[in-house]
Formats: structure tokens, sequence, C-alpha cells
């Protein structure tokens, strides 16, 4: 890295210059290059103060959630969201929701989809710049480092001295604290599948399951090292969402924007210069001092770039200082820097093809959710047909089909189940461990429960017509408030 | 240290080598790749000490955990069992009639004789019981042997043609290979066995059959083709054929007199296994 040309030390008067410089500025980057360490420089601020705002209830949830407790009677467990995968049942809050109803986690998904789509539409990469786990926990982590090292100048000077007692001293302290917040991360995880007061005692006491040491330890492995040591590379080199993003960002979506119309030409501004026929950036280069990605906002709009606005902070503090008007550096599109250097007003459209799309879509999926489980039903029916062999040919010439009929009461409470056939097809009905039924015959399945019943349908030679015919069972409740009816075929072997 | 020659594209230094005027740059490793790649030697060196690792003349070095898979599986096993334990007891002690009325244990033995099935039966009788030639379809109501429960049990312990003292035995006579009966008059019981069920036979072939059926073939068969249980000997008149309803197939059963073996499992299974494979076959269609 070349920047042996002289500059003046202070960018104005009572701003120092910082040396720091884009890490991935074409001018700089080598052919095969090592990376460039990054020390962020803490900075104070509006923005600042939301992302702790922000870690903090992000973080907040992430450790308490699963002590929520939740009274669903004696049958289920009392964990407000707990995914538990030796029962096979997903419990959030009032939903339950059982293995066969896994299209909601579908929804669940293309909604955090869409709204990420639509939240980066409107306002560029929110996401990325608050409240991605990478994000919260790099800044908890560049944060701990602030305070066992110093800050940006402290922490250069620390990593290139020699390796004194101090040095070491610190460097333990903050690895450290790093591993400590890492066990923890893990720690919570596990809590999410299963009772977490049952597991934490259970951890505490060194008699928790092999499984749940070893995620704490391999959770605890990937928060340390991507939190810790990989950071900002996640974002650059790991992670698909940048390159998404370019998809979803147009020209009229916000995104952290220096607004080069006011800033250029930039220079270093000596006391009592005119501010006239010069930009407003003085190239103190506390941007690029304050940033966790090691970028140059200047340069634009970058994959690099998280928009997580601390370079705004950054430089609103220098415009204070000289006296200035702030937001040099703001949340603003890039039609809006483009119309004003053409002269033309600025104006801001939220509203465009795609948020329209992305919005309606949204509001489509959360009503269908919103449907589904309203109307959600508490009693269930499979059928699996025989399929080896497909039908029994009987001496008088009648034919037998098998069914594996799975009856599921989904409520806290045993209950009985009236399981008929419709349709006129004459038929006779056994159930294994019944014998001969006559329908509807009354089958009890125990709360939250499914019950495997293996039905054989017998139909006389003279009434089979066709090869396929089908057939219907219908299972309700005593009451009949619920029914459930499965619609599947009689297979006869008839051509 | 002599300094390696630098590419002047990439500022990167080369290997040094010159292949007509071509050089390789001398691309470093990642520092991450080099980390991970001297972490695995120094793990794998733990793992020879800890674990099973080296071949000896006789045996292996076990290494300082002791460690053994098959050690594993032994004790998965019988946590199995032990998990078990309290339904497999249930099942010892409940009849099979008592198994099939009991919601709870008919559950418990349809999976564990669904599961042994698969294991055990399946490769001759398929995978749902459906059956092959010359091996019995257990779906249909055609049962050689009885299709009660106890009947299936009994079947499944002692085996058919088997090893067992006990096995289930019935011997279909090869008539034709053995000389007992000349080929014509074969020929004129497999017109016979085609009469008896029901299907359109030539009559003169028929009538010269009658005799030689009462001779040969009933007192196995019965008088009336109709079979007999005791002796395993199938039903002619039903349409159920083991070796296949055409002439040729019936034919060649006279001929040849074919006869399956199914194994004993009575020793091999435990007791509450079979009673689950009874309970389970039992269940397919056909149980009495």
């Amino acid at each position: 890295m070349k920047n042996l040309q002289a500059v003046p030390a202070m960018a104005a008067e009572g701003i120092a210059r910082s040396d720091a410089l884009a890490s991935n500025s074409a001018a700089n980057r080598k052919f095969y290059q090592a990376r460039v360490p990054i020390y962020p420089k803490l900075v104070h601020g509006n923005f600042r103060k939301i992302k702790w705002i922000v870690m903090a209830i992000t973080l907040g949830i992430y450790y308490l959630v699963p002590w929520i407790r939740w009274d669903r009677g004696p049958f289920a467990p009392h964990q407000a969201v707990l995914v538990d995968l030796a029962h096979e049942r997903f419990y959030f809050f009032f939903i339950e929701i059982w293995p066969q109803e896994v299209y909601y986690i579908t929804g669940l998904l293309i909604l955090a989809a869409v709204s990420l789509f639509l939240v980066t539409a409107l306002f560029g990469r929110l996401w990325c710049g608050y409240t991605c786990p990478q994000t919260v926990w790099t800044d908890l982590f560049i944060y701990v480092e602030n305070l066992i090292e110093g800050d940006r100048g402290a922490r250069i000077r620390l990593a290139a001295s020699p390796w004194t007692a101090g040095k070491i001293a610190k460097r333990i302290a903050k690895h450290s604290a790093w591993i400590l917040i890492a066990v923890a991360t893990g720690g919570a995880w596990v809590f999410y599948f299963t009772d977490a007061p049952t597991l934490a005692r259970e951890l505490a006491a060194g008699t928790a399951p092999l499984v749940a040491y070893a995620t704490i330890g391999l959770l605890a492995f990937t928060t340390y090292s991507l939190g810790g040591l990989m950071r900002e590379q996640v974002c650059t080199y790991m992670c698909p969402w940048p390159r998404i993003q370019a998809a979803m960002v147009d020209s009229d979506a916000l995104s952290v924007t220096y607004r080069a119309d006011r800033g250029e030409p930039r220079g270093p501004h000596k006391k009592g210069q005119p501010w006239e026929s010069r930009g407003h950036c003085i190239d103190c280069n506390q941007c690029v001092a304050a940033c966790p990605m090691g970028i140059d906002i200047r340069d634009g709009i970058q994959l690099e770039c998280i928009n997580c606005a601390l370079c705004i902070d950054a430089c609103d503090d220098v415009m204070t200082r000289i006296n200035l008007p702030k937001g040099l550096i703001g949340y603003d599109t890039d039609s809006n820097v483009a119309a004003r250097l053409k002269g033309e007003p600025a104006h801001f459209r939220f509203i465009r093809p795609r948020t329209i799309l992305y919005a309606t879509v949204l509001v489509l999926v959360a009503a269908i959710m919103a449907f589904g489980l309203e109307t959600r039903r508490t009693i269930d029916l499979d059928v699996l047909r025989d399929r080896n062999p497909n039908f029994v040919t009987l001496p008088d010439g009648a034919v037998r089909n098998g069914y594996t009929l799975k009856l599921m009461n989904r409520s806290d409470a045993a209950r009985d189940f009236y399981l008929a056939i419709e349709g006129p097809l004459p038929r006779r009905v056994d159930v294994i461990g019944l014998g001969y039924v006559t329908l509807p015959v009354k089958l009890n399945v125990e709360a939250d429960k499914v019950r495997t019943v293996r039905v054989l349908v017998t139909v006389g030679l003279h009434d089979l017509k066709g090869g396929s015919q089908k057939i219907e069972f219908a299972l309700s409740d005593a009451a009949k408030h619920e029914t459930r009816d499965v619609d599947t075929v009689f297979i006869s072997g008839a051509p | 240290m002599d300094k390696k020659p630098i590419d002047e594209i990439s500022g990167t230094e080369t290997t040094g080598h010159d292949w007509d005027g071509i050089q390789e740059l001398n691309t470093p490793l990642p520092r991450w790749w080099l980390v991970v790649f001297y972490a695995c030697i120094v793990w794998a060196i733990g793992y020879w000490i800890a674990m099973p690792a080296w071949p000896l003349l006789h045996g292996y070095t076990h290494g300082l955990l002791n460690h053994s898979q098959r050690d594993d599986v032994t004790a998965n096993v019988q946590a199995l069992k032990n998990a078990r334990a309290a339904k497999e007891h249930e099942l010892t002690k409940a009849s099979l009639q008592q198994i099939q009325s009991n919601p709870d244990l008919l559950q418990f033995a349809m999976a564990e004789g669904k599961s042994a099935f698969g294991d055990n039966c399946a490769p001759c009788h398929g995978s749902g019981g459906q059956g092959a030639h010359g091996y019995p379809n257990l779906n249909d109501d055609f049962w050689l042997w009885g299709g009660k429960l106890e009947d299936i049990q009994h079947t499944i312990i002692v085996g058919v043609r088997s090893t067992s003292s006990e096995t289930r035995q019935s011997q279909m006579p090869a008539f034709g290979h053995d000389a007992i009966l000349k080929p014509g008059q074969i020929g004129d019981l497999t017109e016979y066995v085609v009469h008896l069920s029901g299907r359109a036979a030539n009559p003169a072939a028929v009538q010269r059959a009658a005799k030689l059926f009462a001779d040969n073939c009933a007192a196995c068969h019965g008088a009336e083709g109709k079979g007999n249980r005791e002796f395993g000997a199938p039903n002619l008149t039903d349409n159920d054929w083991l070796y296949g309803p055409n002439r040729e197939d019936i034919h060649d059963q006279i001929w040849n007199g074919h006869g399956g073996v199914m194994p004993t499992w009575g020793g091999r299974l435990s007791p509450e296994t079979i009673k689950s494979l009874a309970v389970y076959v039992h269940s397919l269609g056909g149980g009495e």
C-alpha cells in the first residue's frame, strides 16, 4: 500500500486526519492478498445508539425466549417456544405443529424471505446492517475488543508491538471473553430443543446428553471464529445475500450513501478558507476508520457495505465540529444523488411496482397462514393403501383391499372418533382387533397421539365396477364438530 | 536466502522454473487451510493414541479409550431391549387373542411383527406378504395349514418341511418323474384337476381320470379335491394355485411334485417376536 505522498496531519481545524484506507479499493488491491486487518473506531451518534438498542433486543430475544413458560395442560410441555424433536412437535406459544403440518414452516420461511425482499427494496440492507446475527455478534465482539485493548489507534499499536507480558495478558483476556460469549451463544441454542430449566440443571451437573455438549461446542466454535476471527470476510466471501440483494436494490432503494453532489471535490480544509467552490468532504477518512467492513463509503454502493450506518455517525460528528450541516453521508438513494448533481429536486419513491408486488405477496401469504392456523383441525386422518399386494381376490370372487389408517388426535384430551366410509359402494369392513364392524365404528384415540388402525374392505363380485373405484374414509368426533374426509381408491384388479 | 523472482504483472513470486517462457506463480496456500491441515495431523496422532488404530499380528492397538463399535452396538441393542421390556413382558403373558383385542398392545405387536416380517419373511413372501410363484400369498383367504392365530404361530415355529423335528410335513409325490403314473394318465389327471376348479375340460379325459384321482390323490386332497389342512394338502377347487393355474403348471406339478421349504423359526426368533409375527400375518387380511 503506497500512501507516501505528503498529506497534512489535520483534515480541518480540530479534525485529525485518519490514515485509514479502504481494504477493497482497486488501487491498493493485489492479485493475491492476505486479509488486511480492520480496526474499526468506536463512534458515537444516533445510529450507534439504535444499533446498541437493536443488539439488546435481538440478544434479549435469543437468550430469554426459551425461558418463557406457557401452560398447555398435562399432556404437553410448558415451554413457550420448543422444537421437540424427540416427540416430533413444534410449539410456538399458542401454536402447536405436527410433522404432518410442516407447510406452516414453509409458509414461515416464505414470509421471512418476502419480508426481506420488501425491506431491502425499501430501505436497502437493513437486515445486514442491524439484525443479522453475524452483524450483531461481530459488533459485540468488536465492542469487547475495544474494552480490553482500547480503540483503533491503541489496537493498531498493540498489534504491531512485540509480545510483552502486557500484550499477552490483553490477548488472553480478549479471547477468553470471546470464548465465554461464544459458549453462552451455543448454550442458549440448545434450550430451544428441550425443557430449558431441566437442561440447565443437567448442564450444570454434567449429566446432560452428549449431543447438548457437542452442539454447544460446535456453536461456540462457529461463533468464536465467525464473530471474532473472520468477521467481515463472512459477509464478503461466504454470505450469498450481498449477491442476491443486488437484484432487490434499485436506484430508488434507500442505502447508506455518500452525497457526492455535496462532498466533491474533497480535500483538507484550512482555517478561514471559504467553503464555496469546493466540496464539504474534508477527506478526514473518519468514515473509513469507523467502518467494520474496512471500506470507503465514498467509493459508492459496493458489495462489501452492510449498511450499518456507523460512517454516518462518524461523519456527522465531524460535520458538527466544523459547523457544517450533518448528513454528508446519510440514507439516500442513487437517483437522488444523480438528480441533485443535475440540479433537479430530489424525491423518494417508496411506492414502486416491486414494493407493491412484494407487499401483496407478503399480505397474501400471511393471510393464508392465518387462515390455516385459525381453521386448524385437532382431528386428522391419513390413509395408506396397501400396495403390495394391491388387492386380494377371495374364493367367491370378492375382492379385498387393505388400508392402514393413522388417526390423529391433536387435542389435549382422549377422544372417541367415529370412522365411516362414504359413498354407495356396498362392502364389508373389518378392523383388525375388532373384527367385522358396522359403520360408523367408534375408535378411542389418546390425547396428543396417533392411533394406527388396519382396515380391510371387501367388495362382492357383483358390486365390482371397473378396475378402480373411489372410496372415501370419513373421520369425525362424537359431536361432529370436526370431520376429516380422505379420498382414496378401491382396486379390484379388473382391467 | 535467495530472493525468489517476482512476477511483474501479479506481484507474486514465481517458482523460478521457466518452461518455454512460461512461469508458474508460487501461490501460497491460504493460512486457514494450512492451519486446518496441521491441526488434522495433530488430531491424527492423538487419535492413534486414544482410539483403536494399528493392526498388529494378533489383534490391534486398543487405544487409551478402549473404544469398540461392537460394544456400542451391543449396548444400544440392550438399551433398546430394556426400553421395550415392559411391553415385551406384556406380549409374553398375553394370549394371541388378548394381544389382538388390546389396541395399545396390538399397535406394539404390529410394529414388531412388521419389522420382523421385513427382516425374515419378505425375501420369500414379499414385502407385503403378497407371495410369489411357489411362495404362498399371506393376504388372501387360502391357507394350506390353517389361518387361525394359533395355526399361523405354529407354522412359524416349526416351519414346513424344515429341519425341526415337529415340522409341518407334506409330500406331493412326483408322479411323472418317479414313474408312478404313465404320461397319458398324468395328462388325464391334469384335465381332471382343471375340471375340479370349475373350468372347461376334456370330458373323456375327466372320465378316465376319476378312478386315478380316487386311487392316487384323494387320500390327501379329499374325494372332492377340497384339500386337507391336516396334511397341508391344497384345495384344488378354489382357483388359488401356488404353482400356477394353467394346464402346463398343473401338469408340471403332478409330474414333479414341487414342495417348498419354510424354515423353522422357533429358537431363532424370540417367542414374543413370533407372537407379533402371527398377529401381523393374521392382520394382513386372511386371518380366520
